[in-house]
């Protein structure tokens, strides 16, 4: 299986755990899921990343548009990921200046808890 | 070692393919293998843009890559046929990691559209991945040059 995704809600917060390879011919299918969880007034996002085993520019735009849309519901998104080769892609495109990354699930919801 | 030729039909499909083919081909000449993961990286934007061209271009022409050995380097080169105005690289020739030349993060966020990252990136990625990418466009298409350090060959 090149991608599995799955969700469930923790404090308030929608989780999205994503396992396999994110690239250009399965990131439309997390696109879809973020798109569904942001239409059914799902704000607050933890995507974890700690299964993702490849991930590349396509990847990276799903979770920019992903990020634009809750934004524009004062909402945010936020990453898990310690994986050093996946961190990679976003210390190459400065992107961890705009996501919240975290090394846990937990972690990642309590920094959303104090943000309010 | 002999060059490795790869074509494919241009679908989302066989990127992963071409990835992994590119770093099975990378690993036998010798690259190191904290590089590996920065070939596939690479490899992969490359096909995934060349296969998108391609889609609003000529779909029924295959995206090719040539894999080879020079001179204690492993040089792979994805070429495609679509015409050169699509192609907007974006930091190239000798950038090394780090320093990709990618448009600021925060102007990223601000010009993607539903689509996400902005054209062009894809290319900005690479240039951060590989110490030596070249991007020569054409009337007949687009070619990305990109190498690595290899093992010298043995006696």
């Amino acid at each position: 299986m090149d991608l599995k995704l799955g969700h469930y809600n923790k404090d308030g917060i929608e989780v999205v755990d994503v396992e396999g390879e994110i690239d250009v011919y399965t990131a439309p299918r997390l696109r879809e899921l973020l798109i569904d969880l942001v239409n059914k007034n799902n704000y607050q996002l933890v995507v974890n990343m700690e299964k993702v085993e490849f991930l590349d520019s396509t990847g990276l735009g799903v979770l920019v548009g992903g990020l634009k849309r809750v934004r524009a519901h004062d909402g945010s998104l936020d990453l898990v990921c310690t994986q050093e080769r996946i961190l990679k892609i976003f210390r190459i495109t400065g992107l961890t200046k705009v996501f919240g990354i975290h090394t846990t699930v937990d972690e990642a919801i309590a920094a959303k808890k104090s943000e309010k | 070692m002999a060059t490795v030729e790869v074509t494919f039909t241009p679908l989302p499909a066989h990127v992963r393919t071409a990835r992994l083919v590119a770093t099975a081909v990378a690993r036998r000449s010798g690259v190191d293998e904290a590089l590996l993961d920065e070939v596939r990286l690479a490899v992969g934007e490359a096909c995934s843009r060349a296969v998108e061209a391609h889609r609003r271009h000529c779909p029924a022409e295959p995206v090719r890559i040539e894999m080879t050995d020079q001179d204690e380097r492993f040089v792979v080169v994805v070429s495609d046929h679509a015409p050169s105005a699509t192609a907007t690289p974006a930091g190239t020739n000798g950038h090394g990691p780090g320093d990709s030349g990618a448009p600021g993060a925060a102007s990223v966020v601000q010009g993607a559209d539903d689509a996400g990252i902005p054209a062009g990136f894809g290319l900005a990625v690479i240039s951060g991945l590989a110490d030596d990418v070249r991007v020569s466009s054409t009337s007949s298409g687009v070619s990305v040059r990109m190498s690595w350090p290899s093992a010298a060959p043995t006696a």
